[in-house]
This record gives C-alpha cells, sequence and structure tokens, in this order.
C-alpha cells in the first residue's frame, strides 16, 4: 500500500508539473465558491500520479487547470517547465493539442464516427493528413487488441472496448501529458487494472507524466504517488509501491 | 475536421432528415407560392404579349389595365395615323360578350376583335384551321382549353350540324367540345367557329374568341365607343418611347410600349387586389416554418453534439475550427435541402406546365429561396455558434 510522504513531493526523474499556492474560485460575491485553496503539488515525470479525495474536493478543477482547459485565479503552475497563464486562448488551444492527452469519464466518442475516426481527431487536429491519420489509428488500435474493429461504431463496442478507443484516441499524438478522469469508474476489476497497467506504462519516460482522477481504491497500488485532496487543497501525497520500480507489463 | 463535420451530420440520421425537411418545405413553399405568384401575376398581361409586335399600344388615359377597355371613338384611329412616325396603326377590340349554345346555355366569352386588313394582333398558334378563314362571314376563332371546356355542344349535334327546327336539347345531356363548322350566338348574332387557336391563360377566365374587329363591334352592344385600343408600330427613323410621347401630346391618349403596358396593368394588380399580401403571407409562413423546424432540428443537433465539441476544444481544436464545424454543417444541410425543395417545385412545375394552374418560375425564385434557406441556416447556425464560443472545455470533465 501507498507510504505517506512529505508535500510536495520529487521524483528520481524530476517534476513535471509545478503546482504553488494555486487557488481557483468559481461565482462572485455571496455566491463564491472556493474550489482550490491554495494547491501546492509536484507531480513527478516518468510516472503514474493519482488524485483522489471526496466529490467536490476540487480534483477535477485541478486537472482542468493543470491540463489548459481553465485559469487559475492565484498562485504559479508549470508544466514541463511553461507556465500556461502566459498563454493566450488560442495558443493554449495549441499546447493542449501538441501536449495533452485526454480520456474522459464519459469517454465521449463521437458515436456517428468510426472508431479509427475517433482514434485519428488529435493528429487530424495537428494538420496531418486524414489517410495518415488512420492508418496509425489502426495500427495503434491493434496494439490495443482492437485489431479490425476501426471501422466499427463506437456505440457497437463493448464499455471495455470503448474505454481501449478513448485511450488509444489519448495516446495517439504521444502526448507528454496524460490527463485521466476515472478511467475506470465503468470498467469492472480486471478490465480496469489491464487499463490503469496500460496507463501507466506510458507514464515511464523521463519527459511523460500520467495524472488520474479516480475514486476507484482498486487501482491505488498502480500508482507511484498519490495525492490526497480535501476542500480544496492537498493535504498529504503517498507514495506508491511502484514508485521508481520497473515496469511490470500485463 | 471538416470531413468530419459532414459525417457527424449525416450520422444522426434523424435530425438530419429532420432539418432536411424543414428547408426543403421551406424552400418548397417559398418557391412554389413564389412561382404561382409570378404565374398568376403573368396572366394579367398575356394579352399584350399574345398579341405579338407591335411598337405601341394606345388607349384611353383612365384605363387602368387590359381587361378593363375604357372604348375610345372611331376617330381616335385616325388620329393616331396622322401622327407623324407612325408607320401603321390598326383598331382593337377586347371585350365580354355572352355566347349563347344551341342546348340554350349562354356562356360569358372574351371576344377580341383584330384588324380586317391585317389581321395583326391575332393568336401566336392556330391549331386547324387559318387566320385568313376570319374573313370567311361569321367567322370566329376559338380558343381550344378554357373555350373546348366550356363552350360544350349537346354530343347528339354533330359538328357543324344545325339544329333542326323546334329541335330541343337537354342542358344537362352529354355534351362535346367545340369543333370547327359549330354555329354559337354572340349577341344574338351568329357566329360560326372556323379554327381553334392556342393563346396564353390570361386572368380573365372566360372562352376567348377571336374575330376581325369590323364584326367585333357589329357583336358588341351598339355604341358610339367600342374601340379598346389603337395598336401602333413606329416609322424605323424615331424611337418607340419618342413616338409614345408625341402621340400623347397631339391626341390626349396614353400610348405605351409593350412592357410599359404590362407593368402599369401589372402595377393595378399588384396595388389593388390582395394578392400580392395573400402570397406574401404564404411565403412569409415558409420562411417561418423553415426557421421554426429547421432552426430547431439544427440547434437541437448542436446540443446534442456540444459534449464532442467540447472534447475537441479540449483536445485542441480552436474556437474558428469549431464554429467553421457548425458552418459547413448548416451550409451541406441548406444546400441539400433548398435542393430537395426546389426540385420538388420544379416537379410540381413541369406536372402543372400547360394545364390551368399558373406557374411560372423565374431565374430569381430559386435565389430567393436559396436566399431565405441561406438566412435560416445564419439563424440557426449562428445561435448554435453561440452555444459553442461559450462552450467551456473543462465541461468535458464534468459527468452527464
Amino acid at each position: 500500500m501507498p507510504t505517506a510522504a512529505s508535500i510536495p513531493t520529487a521524483s528520481p526523474a524530476g517534476t513535471a508539473i509545478r503546482l504553488r499556492r494555486v487557488a481557483k474560485t468559481f461565482g462572485k460575491g455571496e455566491n463564491a465558491v472556493p474550489a482550490l485553496r491554495g494547491v501546492d503539488l509536484d507531480i513527478p515525470a516518468g510516472e503514474l500520479t493519482l488524485l483522489v479525495g471526496p466529490s467536490g474536493c476540487g480534483k477535477t478543477t485541478l486537472i482542468s487547470i493543470l491540463a489548459g482547459l481553465l485559469s487559475r485565479d492565484a498562485g504559479e503552475l508549470a508544466v514541463f517547465g511553461r507556465d500556461l497563464g502566459e498563454l493566450r486562448r488560442d495558443a493554449l488551444a495549441a499546447w493542449r493539442r501538441d501536449t495533452v492527452g485526454f480520456i474522459f469519464q464519459q469517454f465521449n466518442l463521437v458515436p456517428q464516427l468510426s472508431v479509427a475516426e475517433n482514434v485519428s481527431v488529435p493528429l487530424v487536429l495537428k494538420g496531418e493528413s486524414a489517410g495518415a491519420a488512420m492508418r496509425k489509428a489502426h495500427e495503434l488500435l491493434a496494439t490495443l487488441g482492437l485489431e479490425g474493429r476501426g471501422k466499427s461504431a463506437p456505440l457497437k463496442l463493448s464499455g471495455g472496448q470503448q474505454q481501449r478507443v478513448a485511450i488509444a484516441r489519448a495516446l495517439i499524438h504521444d502526448p507528454r501529458l496524460l490527463v485521466c478522469d476515472e478511467p475506470t469508474s465503468a470498467l469492472d476489476a480486471e478490465l480496469g487494472r489491464r487499463v490503469m497497467t496500460l496507463i501507466r506504462d506510458r507514464s515511464r519516460r523521463p519527459d511523460r507524466a500520467v495524472v488520474v482522477v479516480t475514486h476507484d481504491d482498486r487501482i491505488f497500488h498502480l500508482a507511484d504517488s498519490i495525492a490526497h485532496m480535501n476542500d480544496g487543497v492537498v493535504d498529504r501525497i503517498s507514495r506508491g509501491e511502484h514508485a521508481s520500480q520497473p515496469h511490470q507489463s500485463l | 475536421m471538416f470531413r468530419y463535420a459532414i459525417k457527424m451530420l449525416f450520422g444522426d440520421s434523424a435530425k438530419f432528415y429532420g432539418i432536411l425537411l424543414g428547408l426543403g418545405f421551406a424552400s418548397l413553399l417559398i418557391a412554389q407560392q413564389a412561382s404561382i405568384f409570378v404565374g398568376l401575376m403573368s396572366r394579367t398581361f398575356a394579352f399584350i404579349g399574345e398579341v405579338g409586335h407591335v411598337d405601341l399600344w394606345v388607349f384611353d388615359p383612365s384605363q387602368s389595365y387590359v381587361d378593363e377597355p375604357k372604348p375610345l371613338r372611331a376617330t381616335a384611329l385616325e388620329r393616331v395615323r396622322g401622327v407623324t412616325g407612325v408607320d401603321w396603326a390598326a383598331p382593337l377590340y377586347k371585350g365580354l360578350l355572352v355566347a349563347t349554345l344551341p342546348d340554350g346555355s349562354r356562356k360569358v366569352c372574351d371576344v377580341i376583335g383584330i384588324d380586317d386588313d391585317t389581321l395583326a394582333g391575332g393568336p401566336a398558334e392556330i391549331i386547324a384551321g387559318s387566320l385568313a378563314d376570319l374573313r370567311l362571314p361569321d367567322a370566329v376563332m376559338v380558343e381550344v382549353g378554357s373555350s373546348q371546356q366550356q363552350l360544350l355542344f349537346p354530343a347528339a349535334l354533330g359538328p357543324g350540324a344545325v339544329p333542326a327546327p323546334g329541335q330541343v336539347f337537354d342542358p344537362k345531356g352529354p355534351k362535346r367540345p367545340v369543333e370547327i363548322g359549330d354555329i354559337i350566338e354572340l349577341n344574338e348574332r351568329r357566329a360560326r367557329v372556323v379554327g381553334l387557336v392556342k393563346c396564353a391563360e390570361t386572368f380573365v377566365a372566360a372562352p376567348t374568341i377571336y374575330t376581325t374587329y369590323s364584326r367585333a363591334v357589329t357583336y358588341a352592344p351598339p355604341s358610339r365607343r367600342v374601340m379598346s385600343a389603337v395598336l401602333v408600330t413606329a416609322s424605323p427613323d424615331i424611337d418607340p418611347a419618342a413616338l409614345a410621347e408625341r402621340i400623347t401630346d397631339e391626341t390626349g391618349l396614353d400610348a405605351m410600349q409593350p412592357h410599359d403596358y404590362s407593368m402599369r396593368t401589372l402595377g393595378y394588380w399588384m396595388r389593388e387586389t390582395g394578392i400580392p399580401i395573400n402570397f406574401g403571407i404564404a411565403i412569409a409562413l415558409g420562411f417561418f416554418v423553415g426557421v421554426a423546424i429547421a432552426g430547431q432540428m439544427f440547434y437541437n443537433f448542436t446540443l446534442d453534439n456540444l459534449r464532442y465539441f467540447g472534447a475537441f476544444k479540449a483536445m485542441g481544436a480552436s474556437t474558428w475550427t469549431l464554429l467553421g464545424m457548425v458552418a459547413l454543417q448548416a451550409l451541406v444541410a441548406g444546400i441539400l435541402g433548398l435542393g430537395i425543395g426546389l426540385g420538388a417545385v420544379s416537379a410540381f412545375g413541369l406536372s402543372a406546365a400547360g394545364g390551368k394552374l399558373a406557374f411560372k418560375m423565374l431565374w430569381q425564385i430559386p435565389l430567393i429561396a436559396a436566399g431565405a434557406v441561406l438566412v435560416i441556416c445564419i439563424l440557426a447556425s449562428v445561435i448554435s455558434m453561440w452555444k459553442v464560443v461559450r462552450l467551456d472545455p473543462a465541461d468535458v470533465f464534468k459527468g452527464p
């Protein structure tokens, strides 16, 4: 099981994301709701980091900020050394396009597009030709055990298969930062473990980082570190048993 | 991404067909009603075109439209002929007279009397007989179509046969259309059908009967004023417009070129009747139906796809890319809907060709329909685009 550690922490590979006193409040005046109250956190490179905590503690707000989807009200944020606050909206979109891969809780696979077309979206957004993007999508799907399913409609796949399609879409452009929101919530224990192992594999490079928001304690043991959030702050960091250990594949 | 935008549009078949139905129905209503309106209004001055190539029409200044003859004195013809620059001038009679058929039934007919000498102003198309036959005694030519449908003879009376003295026909008995040789009475005077002609449908639904001017005035009720208009051709060395001014100055009559006279006639019907308002309401209804159905469907389509647009936005799609996708979806739906609507209107027009239904699709009408569909698409997509612009990419992490 994970063991407690001081806040912030560091890893042998260095820090991918650095947050200091990051605050975010929604609404104004009497309706103001503070979501983050000054988060200090270092997310190590080359590792899988879980964000855990009760509902409403600020997990989603925090990953939205560090993925460049939401601006912070105060504090410092550097993602791979880049202060996202310096980027204008279009530049931020371009940064997300090049740097971040997303796995959403609801998958958000477009039902009108084929599986391969869904997977190819990040490459098409980067300007790659549709043909080349589709070719790479089929190749990646094959490595995820979905060979021959590229032309299928996403809704015709099982929940686990859809999750793998969502993973393929998040990974196809080889992002440095992978952000996952409850990736195992719809999966049984075995499939959840397989998916998390797959995701963790992606973190095993010094210029990569994976951040996963989850309530699923079945996957805690796969994490390298776990940031526990409560009431808008990270109140402790647990270092997982896999930290700095060689990768074990499925 | 634009290819994917099209696939998203086509892939949601229920909404896609709903959008097409709305846009198609809107363009159908707009183009069809506009075409019927134009067809109907064209009939108001169709007779002017039917008369053929004359440079000027000369008529009473108080006359508002061609089917409202304000008779001129016979001297008007000589006064017009006396104007310098008039190469040729001929009288024209146009009036509604009562025709009596062998079974005793009566029909109001539109009688046209054309110049005896030149027969100028005659029908454009002779179906049977010869225009020169109008010079035969009591000769008239009747229009196929409304005449043959309305001037019905007893079937027991063969074509050209004269009823025996005392022979009575049942007005409700079997009928046949009028044929060459048949005898009718116009204001109790004998008229013999010597030919069948085809002419443009006019606003007057009465059967059209052609005869010579001199004979037409004998059919008309006795009056010192019987001439409906004087038809004029200008000398080659004078501009018809200038000649028209000269005729007006010297005779006190109105003189107009056929196009101007047509527009005067059209203007009367546009101003004095509720026809434009009624058709305008129908066309506006088509537009609002399009906005209501297609706009609502398209907005719902965008709302349904908002989470995917949000995912694209999170993945780095720019707002402009997403707006381009929405605009393309609206444009494609608009083009297809317009095509369906105009195709249906064209088929309707072809099926109505040659019939009684007034239908005339000018080249401007598809453009008007396209403009209306474009406005519908813009309205629908702007509202949808607003949702996309306001879309917070962080919303993709929110639950369903």
